[in-house]
């Protein structure tokens, strides 16, 4: 079984961050592997561990910084590291980072070829969760997004989705493209002894010459959204709390139905 | 004015409320038409979508068959080819669609817009990031836009002049798909309003401990849905559905009541936009009471049932 788990850099949720000239500003020391691509990580190892043999590859785009994120896959046991990082990259919409790690897949599939590409959900600071449909179309491999549960049988992936209206269950042939919800499993945590051995693995590290990509068909200017204004929301005014001393409930609901609320 | 398609949300064949707030945004920005895909629309629901100015309603009726996003997106593409912007809801399927359709037309994409509006012949969105502590206006510079808009951003309001509502059927060529549903489960719909389209929500966390017994008759009071923590559909206490947050449902209601939950970081990127915030834990340092408009330090077994007989109260006077 031969997996590449997708992980993705992101500021730290908590941490106080800026936006310059459309992008987000952070700083080397607040951002971390992106949390749900933890349980992408953890459901490649699964299945790794389950066939008894397989390699896992972390991939990440980004800049000098993303480079904790596959740190951070490493730790938690995958086998190889990836890094693509070129600085024309940098303001890619989600097109263009499919496109970019289309080709880091391929160019590993063109080693030996990989079973899974499996990604998290969404990524926590952005949300989009439009990554794994643009990675499948891009590779024009199956879809199997959303999955709460993933099994393999032979040739054949099938996820079960839980959806509003219904919960499905999908099948596709390898090779497919998965991404894993935080219900699918519990991410394990890094053990001593492989957070010590992550020290010395290589990551591997490619810019897009490398990938064969030229510069101007992926990052800024080829990016189809711009952001034109970003800023912070404004904290609100005329916050209240009371504490109950036995009229907290009465309290409660006049502040409701004083704003026409109850 | 160019053509502004809106994809249609049909539950049990009746349109959903998303739908209207998305027909009346389309208004803004140039004519509605409907896309309806799936069994054919009863007429009285393809009128529906004339009241809030549907133009068209153009049917793709491939039943069940555009389940897949591939699918879905295909046919999409096909009924909108001379629309300048498509907006469908955003949720996580019509993220996938969003996302086909904007790979098979060259269109720019954005979803969980809080809004759209025409700017120099550009589609310009608005969005909350970062857990809902940013907001960020994002331009379209495509010719072709795409904008998952999210429930409960627009008020539907029916056009002054209803539109034609002409029912016009697209002819269906869904292509192969590389993924087959082997199974399907529906999952029972939900009672009352649902949750992402709630214009109240009442949730319950962890302070429950599993009784939810006051969180429901707060929300049936108030008209509203009953939302919960992730730790709260992790115990079993209530099911997913439930789930209000970043992994969750994001809901955007005029009033969101917290009853002992938390406000931990995945919760509050779900609820943060919400219109008023009110909150009830026990605890004086809950990071909840950091975003509420109001907040009660105290047992949400004492305040709540004081808070409903309040209500009553003043309602019955
Ligand atoms: C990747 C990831 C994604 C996640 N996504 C989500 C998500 O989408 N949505 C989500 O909700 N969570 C999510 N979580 C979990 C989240 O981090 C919190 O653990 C969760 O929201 C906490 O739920 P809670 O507030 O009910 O419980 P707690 O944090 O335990 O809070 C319970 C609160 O109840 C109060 N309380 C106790 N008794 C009473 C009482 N009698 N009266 C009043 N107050 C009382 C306590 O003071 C406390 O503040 C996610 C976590 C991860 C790692």
């Amino acid at each position: 079984m031969r997996i590449l788990v997708t992980v993705k850099f992101v500021p730290d949720l908590q941490s106080q961050r800026s936006f310059t000239e459309g992008a987000v500003t952070r700083t080397g020391d607040d951002g971390t592997m992106n949390e749900l691509d933890e349980n992408a990580v953890e459901a490649a190892l699964q299945l790794k561990e389950a066939a008894g043999e397989g390699e896992v590859y972390a991939l990440t785009v980004g800049g000098d910084d993303a480079v904790a994120a596959v740190r951070k896959a490493l730790q938690l046991g995958v086998d190889h590291a990836v890094h693509v990082s070129d600085a024309a990259v940098a303001g890619s919409d989600v097109f263009g980072t499919a496109k970019v790690i289309a080709a880091a897949v391929e160019k590993i599939n063109d080693e030996a070829p990989l079973d899974l590409v499996i990604t998290g959900m969404a990524a926590l600071d952005g949300l989009t969760s439009m990554l794994p449909t643009a990675l499948a179309a891009e590779l024009d491999w199956a879809q199997l997004t959303l999955a709460s549960g993933l099994t393999v049988d032979g040739s054949t992936a099938t996820i079960v989705r839980h959806l509003p209206d219904a919960h499905e269950t999908v099948s596709a042939s390898l090779p497919a493209v998965v991404s894993v919800t935080d219900e699918a499993n519990k991410p394990r945590y890094p053990n001593f002894k492989l957070i010590m051995a992550a020290r010395s693995k290589p990551v591997t590290t490619w810019t897009l010459a490398d990938l064969g990509i030229a510069p101007e068909s992926v990052g800024a200017g080829a990016a189809r959204t711009v952001v034109v204004d970003a800023s912070p929301r404004p904290p609100k005014e005329d916050r209240t709390v009371v504490t109950d001393t036995g009229e907290g409930g009465v309290a409660l609901a006049d502040f409701l139905i004083e704003r026409g609320l109850a | 004015m160019s053509t502004v398609a809106v994809l249609v949300e049909a539950r049990e064949g009746v349109v959903t409320q998303p739908t209207f707030e998305a027909l009346t945004l389309a208004r803004t920005l140039g004519t509605p038409v409907a896309v309806w895909i799936g069994e054919e629309p009863a007429a009285a629901e393809a009128a529906s979508l004339g009241v809030y100015g549907a133009e068209e309603v153009r049917v793709v009726a491939v039943g069940d068959e555009a389940r897949l996003p591939a699918k879905a997106a295909a046919a999409l593409a096909d009924a909108t080819g001379d629309a300048a912007v498509v907006l469908m809801i955003s949720n996580f399927v019509n993220k996938e669609v969003a996302t086909r359709l904007a790979l098979a037309t060259g269109a720019g994409v954005v979803v969980d817009a809080a809004g759209a509006e025409l700017v120099d012949g550009h589609v310009e969105t608005m969005q909350t990031v970062f857990a809902a502590t940013w907001n960020v206006r994002t331009r379209i510079a495509t010719d072709k836009a795409i904008v998952g808009i999210r429930p409960n951003t627009t008020q539907a309001v029916p056009a002054e002049t209803p539109g034609a509502a002409i029912v016009v059927g697209v002819a269906e060529n869904l292509p192969e798909a590389r993924e087959t549903v082997v199974a399907l489960e529906p999952v029972p719909a939900p009672e009352g309003v649902p949750l992402a389209e709630a214009p109240v929500v009442v949730s319950g966390g962890r302070g429950t401990n599993g009784d939810y017994t006051l969180v429901r008759e707060l929300a049936e009071l108030l008209g509203g849905a009953v939302g919960a923590s992730r730790d709260a559909t992790d115990e079993g206490w209530i099911s997913h559905e439930h789930m209000v947050g970043q992994t969750g449902t994001t809901v955007t209601p005029a009033l969101y009541v917290a009853c002992g939950i938390s406000g931990a970081v995945h919760h509050r990127g779900g609820m943060q936009a919400s219109g008023t915030i009110v909150a009830v834990n026990i605890d004086p340092d809950a990071p909840i009471f950091e975003i509420a408009d109001f907040g009660v330090v105290g047992d949400l077994g004492d305040v709540i049932p004081q808070a409903i007989a309040r209500i009553k109260e003043v309602r019955g006077a």
